[in-house]
């Protein structure tokens, strides 16, 4: 028997009451929110509660709503996939603009550890309990998170680019 | 020597100084990459040894990463397919294909059937190149270079397929929202069907110059193993979570563009070691083989794209007679589609692995978020569970085996 979305619904507002919240079918993922600070549980639930059954971590990504209210300002997308009955869901986690801060994942799924690496390499976003969050993709030395919204795909105040050898002229409209 | 090369904080200077004080013998460090023929791409491993049996390691990736992400946020939808090129290099149809079906499924377009099958074909065709290169440098890396010339003639055979589709070989930027850029031309079926004929003997020959090798079984049985509890907390997908024993595909699990219609048996090995990836992928060829050859003998007739006048651009000759025509191949070359506000998650079973696009879009002529969900990055963490206790030369079997394509690992 497949597992109904509704069931998922039931059993995590059972559980967890307001901290899930936001249930809604996007395409063919059912999708929903969840408070940052139960996000370890909740995860623990879904995988570990027996009609749930989601066991596998799909996928984490981070994204930033730089026109979302300071609280809201960056979220955590999990992906999670129950094998069993072939049933995908997705939840968010909202975080502070300031102080983004959440539990990591690590505790449930070893593949998180990178995932979460990525994500606080782009974004910031600080994974307590994260047994080495550094860098991973980017060079260590770099101060900025270049997934922010904020920051331009590239600078226009670069020197060490000469626009000549790249057959453009510093001052286009005084040039001829 | 090592002290000089480390900070003593490190984690490596504390074991060699334990080391040092229980029997006085000496660890060593081994630099293995970034560039290194045995890795097959940029990135390094440091790895602590103890004369050549590899005590630790310690993954540094990203040397070749290019920023995908951030500039997907940048490029108009179809300007995103060549980004997707670039990831797995190996494979890239199956990229492509997987970009075009998240944006149809945004956009809810329906794809003819002939459309879904020619795109079974060649994410099939795909996959077999993917899967020739990893087994036949896996060969390589355990010191038999023939079959890797031998069967490289048959991946240059299927890009000479990709040339006829698209024009292209490696990076192929292939087809358009909705279906190809052109239907396939009679040469392009001469070819697959020469392909077909050919290749089944070609790769018999392989497999039976290594399947049942008596080196190559002594090089790769037992080495690299994992578990199936690991692999999949690890996030393990595809051929090297199939070698450990579990039958998820997601061709099967959630069927796209019609692999429901064709009959194919999923390939699953036991141990998870380097010996059975490689004959899961080798196992894997066959049944891709059998897809490519129903969809072949099935091939529906119809138009080669869904009729999207939106999305899809219009034949030359109405744009330059028919106004219509003209506006719309001006709002699409501008980028100026109708995307509604949503949010999808679709995944491809890659070459490698499940390949996932998670696309959150606010109508406006670019992705507002586009992820990657790429396999290799998310099993490639792996390794240095998988080496720990092993010789190095298992290592480099090890990591050919699990096939790393550094364009993916990095994005």
């Amino acid at each position: 028997m497949a597992l109904e979305t509704s069931v998922i619904e039931e059993k995590l507002t059972d559980k967890f009451g307001d901290k899930v919240t936001g249930y809604i079918q996007l395409k063919d993922i059912f999708s929903f929110e969840v408070d940052s600070a139960s996000m370890a549980d909740v995860m623990g639930f879904l995988k570990q509660d027996p009609l749930l059954r989601f066991n596998f971590l799909t996928d984490v990504c981070g994204v930033h709503y730089p026109d979302n209210s300071i609280d809201r300002q960056f979220a955590v997308v999990y992906h999670m996939h129950n094998w069993y009955d072939n049933v995908r869901i997705r939840f968010k986690c909202f975080l502070n603009g300031e102080q983004p801060e959440i539990e990591t994942a690590t505790n449930h799924f070893l593949s998180a550890n990178w995932q979460e690496r990525e994500t606080y390499d782009f974004y910031g976003i600080i994974f307590k309990g994260h047994p080495q969050l550094k860098r991973i993709l980017n060079m260590d030395e770099m101060v900025s998170f270049p997934m922010r919204k904020e920051f331009p795909l590239e600078d226009g105040g670069r020197t060490d680019k000469d626009d000549r050898f790249f057959g453009r002229k510093p001052d286009n409209v005084n040039n001829n | 020597m090592s002290d000089l090369l480390l900070p003593p904080e490190h984690r490596y200077a504390k074991m060699i100084e334990q080391r040092q004080n229980e029997d006085g013998s000496e660890l060593s460090i081994l630099n293995l990459g970034p560039t290194h023929p045995a890795t097959h791409g940029i990135f390094q491993n440091i790895l602590l040894m103890d004369g050549e049996r590899i005590v630790d390691g310690e993954g540094t990736v990203g040397y070749i990463h290019r920023a995908f992400e951030k500039i997907a946020e940048n490029r108009p939808f179809y300007q995103i397919t060549p980004l997707t090129d670039r990831m797995n290099y190996c494979s890239s149809p199956i990229n492509n294909m997987g970009w075009w079906m998240t944006l149809e499924k945004v956009l809810d377009i329906e794809v003819p059937k002939r459309v879904q099958y020619l795109r079974v074909i060649v994410m099939e065709l795909a996959r077999i190149a993917d899967h020739i290169i990893c087994n036949s440098v896996l060969g390589v890396d355990t010191g038999a270079l023939t079959g890797f010339l031998y069967v490289f003639q048959y991946r240059e055979k299927i890009y000479e397929i990709y040339e006829e589709i698209c024009g292209a070989r490696l990076t192929t930027n292939m087809g358009r929202i909705g279906g190809f850029e052109r239907d396939w031309s009679p040469a392009t079926f001469k070819k697959i069907n020469d392909f077909l004929e050919d290749f089944p003997k070609v790769w018999q020959e392989f497999e039976n110059l290594l399947m049942r090798n008596r080196i190559f079984m002594d090089r790769t049985i037992d080495v690299g193993p994992i578990s199936a509890e690991k692999a999949i907390s690890y996030g393990f997908t595809g051929p090297n979570l199939r070698a450990a024993g579990i039958d998820y595909d997601v061709r099967v699990m959630q069927p796209y563009s019609s692999y429901e219609d064709f009959e194919f048996d999923i390939p699953v090995g036991k141990s998870g070691d380097t010996y059975d990836r490689f004959c899961v992928r080798s196992a894997e060829v066959w049944e891709s083989l059998k897809i490519i050859k129903q969809a072949m003998d099935k091939l529906p007739e119809g138009p080669f794209h869904a009729n999207v006048p939106d999305y899809y651009l219009p034949p030359k000759e109405d744009v330059y007679n028919n106004m219509e025509a003209l506006i719309y191949h001006f709002k699409i070359v501008m980028g100026e589609i109708p995307v509604p506000k949503t949010e999808v998650y679709h995944a491809v079973e890659g070459g490698n692995g499940e390949l996932g696009f998670y696309l959150i879009t606010d109508g406006s002529r670019t992705p507002f978020r586009l992820h990657f969900r790429r396999p290799c990055f998310i099993y490639y963490q792996a390794f240095n569970d998988m080496v720990r206790g092993q010789m190095l030369s298992d290592a480099i079997a090890t990591l050919s085996s699990l096939n790393v394509i550094a364009g993916e690992l990095d994005a």
